[in-house]
């Protein structure tokens, strides 16, 4: 059951993120990215980790996304103009880009350590009672740091939007 | 087969493959929006390897690594969008070959 889940969600993501990159209107490519970001929190629920679940639905599918769709319908972007310009990109970049993912799944399968294999519910770590207890003991610096880079991010977008400038 | 486990390997691959795909998408699009979007794709990429080797060691840290690298995006995701709106009241387009003032 789990391999079986594993595949249906892993083939939905692939999918998805070839649809991105493929296809010419960034509304399609937005939608295409929620589908991967939402294989993806299930994938996680697989892994045992349920807030990392969560907070990417929240986060990722949730606010960055509507964000993106936000800007995407404000400015009207249209069909990309002639995506396929470079012929270089086409004829050598397919190649490399394979090149290296099979360069990347002979590293991962043939050069690592044994590891573990995943079965649903054997690892429980990952709740938020565990989350916050590292994050507001072990990890508490950060966290406060991210706090200010947030700001920081506030204040930034709010003068680029702003403002003119040459 | 019932309740067959998935080797982590199969997550790690999985996750080289969105990245890939994510640098690709970065190199060959044209569109700035679909640029920045390819970049969303290899941070949820990371982010997976991040959860993977969580499992793999039992331990939580790599949630919370996943979680910085979540709220870091979110930041990235303002600033960026608010330099693309910016791009475009002035220049009025969305194509990354027009916005090349810093070539010359």
């Amino acid at each position: 059951m789990d391999l079986i889940l594993f595949i249906i969600f892993a083939m939905f993501a692939v999918a998805s993120a070839l649809g991105l990159i493929l296809q010419t209107h960034p509304i399609n490519s937005a939608l295409s990215l929620i589908g991967v970001m939402g294989s993806l929190a299930v994938l996680y629920l697989l892994l045992g980790a349920e807030f990392i679940a969560a907070a990417q639905l929240v986060v990722y599918a949730g606010a960055i996304m509507v964000l993106f769709l936000f800007v995407i319908m404000l400015l009207n972007a249209g069909e990309e103009r002639n995506p396929w310009k470079a012929p270089a990109v086409a004829y050598i970049g397919g190649p490399v880009v394979i090149f290296l993912i099979g360069a990347f799944v002979y590293l991962i399968n043939f050069t690592l350590p044994p590891m573990r294999s995943v079965s649903f519910g054997d690892f429980t770590g990952g709740g938020p009672r565990e989350i916050g207890m590292a994050i507001f003991t072990k990890y508490l610096l950060p966290f406060e740091v991210t706090s200010v880079l947030i700001l920081i991010a506030i204040v930034g977008a709010m003068v680029l939007a702003r403002k003119e400038i040459d | 087969m019932p309740n067959s486990p998935v080797p982590l390997t199969y997550y790690l691959t999985l996750s080289a493959i969105l990245f890939m795909i994510g640098a690709a998408g970065f190199i060959i699009r044209r569109n700035i929006i679909t640029v920045f979007m390819s970049i969303e794709l290899m941070l949820n990429a990371v982010n997976l390897t991040f959860v993977t080797f969580s499992y793999q060691f039992r331990q939580v840290d790599g949630h919370i690594y996943s979680f910085f690298v979540m709220v870091v995006a979110a930041a990235e995701a303002a600033v960026g969008l608010a330099i693309i709106l910016t791009v475009f009241k002035n220049r009025s387009t969305l194509t990354i070959d027009d916005v090349s003032s810093m070539k010359n």
